[in-house]
């Protein structure tokens, strides 16, 4: 079981390259890998905390109103979250903009609430929110490392390339966005038919 | 009127919910591969988004400013939307149940459509008076609607092409997308700032 849980969220079912959940943020806030780091964080966060409440509330909450309630335990620690970015690190919450409260309607985490932490234990359930974040996190870090590389020829504010290399705007500009995730899930794909 | 008509411009064609600001990407990949169940979810979103627009509007300006619950604002403004979506399922159901079966299944989905949430906060951002409130509500539905529908119409026509196997499905989608950006980003010219 514990195995399963890792290798479906870090690789075969993994949000961003297999189930494409939680577009908006991942497309968006890519265009430093500093903003991807900080997003992939924020996410990791809102899903450990829901998945507890959700996991502990599993036996209580009525079957036709769990997806009211748990919109609501999410939105709790999303508004947490959006705090304390605003009061200790304003730079990243003005970078990240409205992408913070929109966490709220991510649907990895109402997907994992809903498909996993409302059905598991505890301890299972945390494991789950942990490993699944980790997925959404490597995503998020590979596509924004690609997309700073190319458009700006630096990572994490370091230039790696040399000066004669011409930045590609584009990559940082949305067009980028869609593209550089369209390859790389043409990677994933090409990558899983060679196993 | 002037500045209605800037909102209304820049938010259908220039800043496009879909393109600029990546809100509404899931219903935008899962109901483009046809053309009748696009223009279904299309008009879903517009009503649904002018709606949400005009009575998050009146909640927050109304209610949470004046009681000083500015914090609460994320948590009232889901539950505004899903509550409302409900409401006007229940409503169209009875008094038009001919857009209803229209409408079908794509309106309970739209509660999660992040582009309502994402609309009712930057008009709050933005410090939009009412009026300016329901048009923006309306533009960004309506800049949804046409970008899926031409999204829809490319799709269709890609059923006809030899696609490699490994960009099949998402990922010869998300590059069509990329490229309608690309198009779309000519009319940042329009309007001078």
């Amino acid at each position: 079981m514990i195995g399963r849980i890792f290798k479906e969220g870090l690789w075969t079912n993994h949000p961003i390259f297999r189930q494409l959940l939680g577009m908006c943020p991942t497309l968006a806030v890519t265009t430093t890998v500093l903003n991807g780091i900080s997003m992939g964080l924020a996410v990791i966060f809102v899903l450990f905390f829901s998945s507890l409440v959700v996991s502990l509330l599993r036996k209580v909450v009525p079957h036709q109103v769990r997806i009211a309630v748990y919109t609501i335990i999410i939105a709790t620690f999303v508004t947490i979250v959006d705090i304390f970015l605003k009061a200790n690190f304003p730079q990243i919450s003005k970078a990240l903009g409205p992408y913070v409260p929109l966490i709220i309607v991510n649907c990895i985490i109402l997907g994992r609430c809903e498909a996993f932490a409302s059905k598991n234990r505890l301890s299972l359930a945390l494991l789950d929110a942990l490993v699944m974040g980790g997925g959404f996190f490597w995503g998020l870090v590979t596509l924004a490392s690609v997309r700073e590389i190319l458009g700006q020829g630096t990572i994490l504010g370091y230039k790696i390339l040399p000066p004669s290399f011409n930045p590609l705007i584009v990559m940082v500009l949305p067009p980028g966005a869609f593209l550089v995730l369209g390859t790389l899930v043409a990677i994933m794909n090409r990558l899983e038919r060679i196993k | 009127m002037k500045e209605l008509v800037l909102i209304f411009i820049s938010t259908v064609l220039i800043n496009n919910f879909v393109l600029t600001y990546f809100l509404g990407i899931c219903p935008f990949l899962g109901v483009s591969g046809r053309l009748s169940s696009a223009i279904g979810m299309g008009f879903s979103v517009i009503f649904v988004m002018t709606f949400a627009s005009s009575i998050a509007w009146l909640i927050y300006h109304l209610i949470l400013v004046k009681l000083n619950l500015v914090f609460l604002e994320y948590i009232v403004f889901i539950l505004v939307i899903a509550s409302l979506v409900q409401i006007v399922e229940m409503f169209v159901r009875k008094y038009s149940p001919s857009l209803y079966q229209a409408l079908g299944i794509y309106l309970p989905l739209i509660t999660t459509n992040c582009a309502i949430l994402g609309c009712a906060l930057f008009m709050v951002a933005r410090n939009y008076n009412f009026l300016e409130a329901v048009v923006y509500g309306f533009s960004a539905g309506l800049g949804f609607t046409v970008v899926l529908l031409v999204m829809a119409g490319i799709r269709e026509e890609l059923n006809y092409c030899e696609v490699p196997k490994v960009f099949r499905g998402a990922p010869i989608t998300l590059i069509t997308a990329g490229l309608l950006a690309l198009c779309f980003m000519g009319f940042s010219g329009l309007i001078r700032a």
